[in-house]
C-alpha cells in the first residue's frame, strides 16, 4: 500500500546547521497493516511521516502510495490518499468555524471542491451520530466553534475527521503526547477502534513505550534517519515495553561510542 | 435631511469595500493594501468606460475584473515569489497608481452628463414617481438622491448575501479554513495557495466595485480616492463586530454593513459640527488605532488583581 525507497533528505545543506534527517530510509508497508515508528529523538521518525504526507521535496528516492508514484506530488495532492492527525492537538481543526463545519470539510478530502452547499442536512446528522457515539458531549455543541474545545476533544475529533473518507494511508503523529493521560487514553483507544474497523493501513509515530508495545502489528525502530530494527508478526507481538527500553538503552551505548568503534564492536559482538 | 441622505448612500456604496477588507484581513489575516489602488482602479476602469458610452452595468462589471487581477496580482507576489504580505500589496498599490494614471487619461475624469448608474436609478425613480423631488416625512428631497440610496442599499444587499452564501459553500468554508488553520486544510486536500489567489481576487474585485459605484454616485473618478480607505474599510468592519458581535458569519456581514453606513454618518456629523477635513484621516487612524488597542486595554485593567 506504501512503498517507501531509498529517501534521503537532508535540511539546511551544506551550513552549519546541516541535519541529515533521513539517511535512505526503504519501508514496504503491506495494505491494513498498523505500524508503529518508535526513536531517539532526532531519528527521523517525525520528518519520514512529514515526507510521507509530502511536506518537503525529497533530495531522492521514491514514494508510491496504492502502486501510484507520489513522489513528485505536493501535500495537498497527495491529501487525496492521506489521512493525518498532528501532535499538536490545534494543527488538525480550524479553530474558529464550527464542528460542522469542520466535519464538512473533512468529508470532502481531496476531492474537488466547488459551489456545492457545505453542510448538507443529511451529511450533519451522519456526523452528529458518529460524533454522538465518543460519548463526550460534543453533539450539543455542534455550531460552536472547534477552539473552544479541550486538546483531547479536538485531537479526537482530527481522528474522526482524518478517517472520514477512508484514507489509503493513516498517518498518525505522536497524536497523543500532548494530552493529559486520561485524554491520551481516550484517543488511542478510539485511534484502536477506527483503524481496526476500517482496516486502515497506519503509520504512528510514538514517544510512547507502551503504546509501542501494545499496539499494531508491526514496529520500526529509527534511528540516525535509518531503520534499525523492524519487528513483525510473531515477533512484535512478543515484544514487551522493557524489551524497548533495552533496545533504546543499546542506541545510547552505541552512541557513546564512535561509529567505527561501534560497527567493530558490533561485528564482533553482536 | 440631504446630508443623512448622502451619507447613507456612501455609506451603503463603501460595505462593499468593508467586505473586501473583511476577506482579506479577517478570513485572511493578510493586511492588504492593494485596496487602496484597486478603489481607484474601479472608479477609473468603470468611468473611462462611462464616457466611452458603455453600459454602466458592463462598465461597473469590468470594474470589478480589473480589481479582481489587482488582487491576484498581490496574491502571487505572495505565494509565488515568497515576498511579504505588506509588501506585496504595497508593490501593487504603487504600481496601481501609475496604471490609474494610464487609463484615465488625467488625475480627474468627469462624469458630467454621462448615463450612469446614479442617472439611471433617478429615471427610472422619475418614472415611479412622477416627479423630480419626492416628500419624505415632511422633508423635500431629490428623486435622484432618494433613488441613489434605494439603489446602494439594493446593491449592498444582493452583493452581501451573495458573499454569504458564497462562505457557505465548499469553496467558501475551505477559504475560510485556509486563513484559519493553513495546516489543516492542506491535509485536507486543499492548495492554500490558489485560496489565498481567489480570495485576493474577490477581495479587490468588490473593493474595485465600491471605487465604480462611488464614481458614478459623485460623479467623477479621481487618482486620489483610494487614499486611507484601508483603514475605512477596516473601521466599518471593526464597528460592525462591536454593534453585532461575531456569532456568526451572516452577522459580521449585516455588520460591516452597519458599520460602513455609521462610520459615514459619524464622519458627516463631525464635518458639519465643524471638524476640518483635513483632519479626517488623522482621526480615523486614530478611531482604528483606538478600536484595536481598547479591547486589549479594557482586558488587561478588569484582570489586574485587586489589592
Amino acid at each position: 500500500m506504501l512503498d517507501i525507497r531509498h529517501i534521503y533528505k537532508t535540511f539546511n545543506a551544506g551550513t552549519a546547521n546541516e541535519v541529515r534527517a533521513l539517511r535512505g530510509v526503504t519501508l514496504t508497508v503491506d495494505p491494513g497493516s498498523f505500524v508503529i515508528v518508535i526513536g531517539t529523538n532526532g531519528s527521523g521518525k517525525s520528518t519520514l511521516q512529514t515526507a510521507i504526507a509530502g511536506g518537503f521535496p525529497l533530495d531522492s528516492g521514491s514514494l508510491s502510495i496504492d502502486g501510484v508514484d507520489v513522489t513528485s506530488w505536493p501535500e495537498h495532492r497527495r491529501a487525496a490518499f492521506i489521512g493525518r492527525v498532528f501532535q499538536n492537538p490545534f494543527s488538525g481543526t480550524a479553530p474558529s468555524m464550527s464542528i460542522a463545519e469542520n466535519f464538512a470539510l473533512a468529508a470532502r478530502r481531496g476531492r474537488p471542491r466547488g459551489l456545492g452547499w457545505a453542510l448538507k442536512r443529511s451529511a450533519l446528522d451522519e456526523f452528529r451520530d458518529r460524533v454522538r457515539r465518543l460519548n463526550m458531549g460534543l453533539e450539543d455543541r455542534f455550531e460552536n466553534p472547534i477552539g473552544s474545545l479541550s486538546g483531547g476533544q479536538r485531537q479526537a475529533l482530527t481522528l474522526m475527521m482524518a478517517s472520514w473518507i477512508k484514507p489509503k494511508v493513516l498517518l498518525l503523529d505522536e497524536h497523543t503526547a500532548a494530552l493529559d493521560p486520561k485524554s491520551a487514553d481516550q484517543v488511542i483507544q478510539l485511534s484502536e477502534e477506527i483503524v481496526t474497523r476500517d482496516r486502515l493501513t497506519t503509520v504512528m509515530v510514538t514517544h510512547s513505550m507502551s503504546q509501542a508495545a501494545h499496539l499494531g502489528d508491526r514496529l520500526v525502530m529509527m534511528h540516525r534517519g535509518t531503520v534499525l530494527h523492524d519487528f513483525r508478526g510473531a515477533e512484535k507481538q512478543r515484544l514487551r515495553e522493557h524489551d524497548l527500553r533495552q533496545r533504546f538503552e543499546d542506541v545510547r551505548r552505541a552512541d557513546l561510542l564512535d561509529e567505527p568503534a561501534a560497527a567493530m564492536l558490533r561485528r564482533l559482538y553482536v | 435631511m440631504l446630508l443623512l441622505l448622502g451619507a447613507l448612500t456612501i455609506g451603503l456604496i463603501l460595505s462593499l469595500l468593508a467586505f473586501g477588507v473583511f476577506i482579506s484581513f479577517r478570513i485572511f489575516e493578510f493586511p492588504d493594501i492593494t485596496t487602496e489602488g484597486s478603489i481607484t482602479l474601479g472608479g477609473a476602469v468603470a468611468a473611462v468606460l462611462i464616457v466611452a458610452h458603455v453600459n454602466p452595468f458592463l462598465a461597473t462589471a469590468a470594474a470589478f475584473a480589473a480589481g479582481a487581477l489587482a488582487g491576484t496580482a498581490t496574491a502571487v507576489l505572495h505565494t509565488r515569489f515568497k515576498i511579504n504580505s505588506l509588501l506585496s500589496g504595497i508593490l501593487v498599490m504603487t504600481a496601481l497608481y501609475s496604471v490609474n494614471l494610464h487609463v484615465m487619461g488625467k488625475s480627474n475624469l468627469p462624469l458630467l452628463s454621462e448615463r450612469t448608474l446614479g442617472s439611471m436609478a433617478e429615471a427610472a425613480g422619475v418614472r415611479l414617481m412622477g416627479a423630480s423631488t419626492v416628500h419624505l416625512g415632511g422633508w423635500e428631497v431629490g428623486t435622484r438622491e432618494l433613488a441613489a440610496l434605494v439603489l446602494s442599499l439594493a446593491v449592498a444587499a444582493i452583493v452581501g448575501l451573495t458573499l454569504y452564501l458564497f462562505l457557505r459553500t465548499n469553496v467558501g468554508t475551505a477559504m475560510q479554513a485556509a486563513g484559519d488553520n493553513a495546516q489543516m486544510i492542506r491535509a485536507l486536500g486543499v492548495n492554500v495557495e490558489t485560496m489565498i489567489v481567489l480570495g485576493l481576487a474577490l477581495s479587490n474585485g468588490l473593493v474595485a466595485v465600491a471605487g465604480a459605484l462611488l464614481t458614478q454616485y459623485q460623479g467623477f473618478a479621481d487618482v486620489q480616492m483610494g487614499i486611507g480607505m484601508v483603514v475605512w474599510g477596516l473601521a466599518s468592519v471593526i464597528i460592525g463586530e462591536a454593534l453585532v458581535g461575531v456569532r456568526d458569519l451572516g452577522y459580521v456581514i449585516i455588520g460591516a454593513v452597519m458599520g460602513s453606513v455609521l462610520f459615514r454618518l459619524l464622519v458627516a456629523v463631525a464635518l458639519r459640527g465643524g471638524l476640518n477635513p483635513n483632519d479626517l484621516k488623522l482621526v480615523t487612524a486614530l478611531f482604528v488605532f483606538g478600536a484595536l488597542v481598547l479591547p486589549t486595554l479594557a482586558r488587561r485593567v478588569r484582570m489586574r488583581p485587586r489589592t
